[in-house]
C-alpha cells in the first residue's frame, strides 16, 4: 500500500543564492516532487520606466545599464537604437562598429555568467564558476579600457559612442580573441558531455517549440528548441547584415540544450568581433550634428534587438519634449519566466535550481 | 537609422489585413499601426495569430491623460514581419478595461499583469487581476501620469 504524503509548501528566496538575485518562488512539494510553483517578483523594482519619464534621452542610458547589469552594453544598444529610430539620427559608422564590438563582448560575458551559475546551481561548486568568472574578468577589463567602467558602462550615445577606443584597447582585444577559444575548449572539455551533467540535464525540463513561441520566449531558450530565430540574422540592425555568423541550434529543448547553445554562441560572438575589427575604419565616433539635448518629433518607436537573454526592446513615446512621454522595456528575463511553472512541475527539488539556472534571467531586468 | 521599420507592416497594410479577419474592427490607422475597437480585439488577435503572428512580443499601457492605450507588438517568425495593434480604453480615465489575450497567447500572462500593476488597466476574461511587482494593498498605479 503506497504511503500517503502531505503536500508541503516551501518558500525559496528572495535571499537564496540560487535565485540569481532576489527572486522568490512559493513551491509546493509532494515528497520531493514539485507540484506547484508560484513566482513572486518585485524585490528589485526601482521604477526605471517611470524614472525615465523625468530624464533626458541621454541620461536614460545610465538607467538601461542597471536593468540587465550583466549585459549593460546590450541594453545600451537596444535603447539607443530606439532613440535613433524615434529621432531619425544617422549614427557614425565607426560608432556603430564600436557598439557592435562592445555588444558582442558583453554577450560573451553574459553567457559566461549564465554558464557558470548554471553549473553552480547543478552542484558543481567552485571550479566552473571560477573559470567563467576568470574569463568574464578579461571582458570587464576590456570594457574598463574602452569606457572606464566595468559593469555599468553607459558607453553608447544616440549617434554612436561617447569616446573612441584608446590605442591600448586594440592589442588587449587581440590578446583576448586569441586566448578565449582555448578557454571555451576548456569549458567544453570540463562540462560538455560530462557524465553527471548529462544525467542531471539531459531530457530535464523539456518544452516544445510551439509552447515556447506562444509564451513569447526568445533568445537562446528558443534556439535550444530548434527554432532558427536570431534577430541579428533575421531582422538585422546596426551592421549585422555585413557580418557572417552561424546560429547555433539545439533540438532537445532541455537544460543541456540551453547550456550548449550558449557555449556555441560565445564562439560565434568571437567571430563577429573579429569581423568587426576587420571592417572598422577611422573616423568620428559620433556625428557632430547630434544635439546635446535631443527633442524627437512626437510619435513612437520600437526596436527589438537580440540580447543574451532574448529580444530586448524599448518602446518609446515622444510628445516632442526633451524626455520620453513613455518608456517601456520589453524585458526578455521576465517574459522567459512565463513557462517556469510548467517546466518545474513533476521534477525534483534538485532540478528546480538547475532548470531555473538554465533559463538565465537577471533580476535587474525582471523587476526593473 | 536602423532598418527595423522595413519589417513592420504599414498601418494601411495591417488595416486591410484586419478587415479580412474582422470587418469594420479598425477604427484608425497610423504609419505603422492600426487601432481596433476593444470589443473586437479577441477576434482580431485570434485572426492575426492564425495568419502567422505566432508571438506576442509586448503589451504596453500608455496614459494619454484623456484616455489610455494598450499597445500590442506582434511578431511573425514564419513570415519575418512585425505588426503593431493599439486599443483605446478608459475614456475620461474611468475604469480602463480591455479583453485579455491570454487565451490567444500564453505570453500575455505576465505582461498583462505588469500593465495592470503599473498602469491600472484591467484585462477581462483571465480571472482576478494580480499585481506583479508591487504588493497587494499598494495604492494607485505608478505609471499613470497623475501618480506623483
Amino acid at each position: 500500500m503506497p504511503l500517503a504524503t502531505e503536500p508541503i509548501t516551501i518558500n525559496v528566496g528572495p535571499q537564496h543564492p540560487s535565485t540569481h538575485g532576489v527572486f522568490r518562488m512559493r513551491v509546493t512539494f509532494d515528497g520531493e516532487e514539485v507540484i506547484d510553483v508560484e513566482p513572486i517578483f518585485g524585490y528589485l523594482h526601482r521604477g526605471s520606466e517611470k524614472l525615465a519619464e523625468s530624464r533626458t534621452y541621454t541620461q536614460i542610458v545610465t538607467l538601461t545599464d542597471r536593468m540587465d547589469y550583466v549585459a549593460s552594453m546590450n541594453s545600451n544598444m537596444s535603447y539607443i537604437l530606439s532613440v535613433e529610430q524615434l529621432a531619425g539620427i544617422e549614427p557614425s559608422p565607426r560608432g556603430v562598429w564600436l557598439r557592435m564590438i562592445a555588444a558582442e563582448l558583453q554577450r560573451i560575458a553574459s553567457h559566461l555568467v549564465a554558464t557558470g551559475f548554471f553549473l553552480q546551481d547543478l552542484g558543481a561548486l567552485g571550479t566552473p564558476l571560477i573559470f567563467t568568472m576568470r574569463e568574464r574578468e578579461l571582458v570587464l577589463e576590456l570594457f574598463e579600457r574602452l569606457c572606464g567602467a566595468r559593469i555599468t558602462s553607459s558607453y553608447m550615445r544616440p549617434g554612436g559612442v561617447f569616446m573612441d577606443a584608446p590605442d591600448d584597447f586594440w592589442p588587449a582585444l587581440d590578446r583576448f580573441l586569441a586566448e578565449m577559444p582555448h578557454r571555451i575548449d576548456e569549458y567544453e572539455q570540463l562540462i560538455s558531455g560530462n557524465e553527471i551533467v548529462m544525467v542531471r540535464c539531459d531530457g530535464v525540463a523539456v518544452v516544445d517549440s510551439q509552447t515556447l513561441i506562444n509564451a513569447s520566449v526568445t533568445g537562446p531558450m528558443l534556439r535550444a528548441s530548434g527554432v532558427d530565430w536570431d534577430l541579428r540574422h533575421r531582422q538585422p540592425y546596426e551592421y549585422y547584415d555585413q557580418i557572417k555568423f552561424n546560429r547555433p541550434l539545439a533540438t532537445a529543448s532541455d537544460n543541456y540544450a540551453r547550456y550548449i547553445v550558449r557555449v556555441h554562441e560565445m564562439r560565434e560572438s568571437l567571430s563577429i568581433v573579429r569581423q568587426c575589427i576587420e571592417q572598422i575604419e577611422p573616423g568620428p565616433v559620433r556625428p557632430k550634428e547630434v544635439p546635446a539635448l535631443i527633442r524627437p518629433p512626437a510619435g513612437d518607436a520600437y526596436v527589438g534587438t537580440e540580447c543574451p537573454k532574448g529580444e530586448l526592446g524599448f518602446y518609446l513615446v515622444s510628445d516632442g519634449g526633451v524626455a520620453p512621454y513613455r518608456c517601456k522595456v520589453r524585458a526578455p528575463s521576465l517574459i522567459n519566466l512565463t513557462l517556469l511553472r510548467d517546466m518545474l512541475i513533476g521534477y525534483k527539488l534538485a532540478d528546480l535550481f538547475v532548470t531555473f539556472g538554465s533559463i538565465d534571467i537577471n533580476m535587474g531586468e525582471v523587476d526593473r | 537609422m536602423s532598418s527595423v521599420t522595413a519589417f513592420t507592416a504599414s498601418g494601411q497594410e495591417l488595416a486591410a489585413e484586419i478587415e479580412t479577419i474582422a470587418p469594420r474592427a479598425v477604427t484608425a490607422t497610423g504609419d505603422f499601426d492600426a487601432w481596433v475597437a476593444p470589443d473586437r480585439l479577441i477576434d482580431v488577435m485570434t485572426g492575426l495569430r492564425d495568419a502567422g503572428f505566432e508571438m506576442l512580443i509586448g503589451v504596453t499601457g500608455v496614459d494619454y491623460i484623456a484616455y489610455f492605450e494598450v499597445v500590442y507588438h506582434l511578431l511573425s517568425l514564419s513570415q519575418n514581419r512585425r505588426a503593431i495593434v493599439k486599443v483605446r480604453c478608459g475614456e475620461g480615465r474611468i475604469d480602463p478595461v480591455v479583453p485579455s489575450v491570454m487565451e490567444v497567447w500564453r505570453g500575455a500572462e505576465l505582461q498583462e499583469r505588469e500593465v495592470y500593476d503599473l498602469m491600472g488597466i484591467r484585462f477581462e476574461g483571465r480571472g482576478q487581476m494580480k499585481r506583479i511587482f508591487l504588493w497587494e494593498g499598494f495604492e494607485g498605479h505608478p505609471h499613470r501620469k497623475d501618480f506623483l
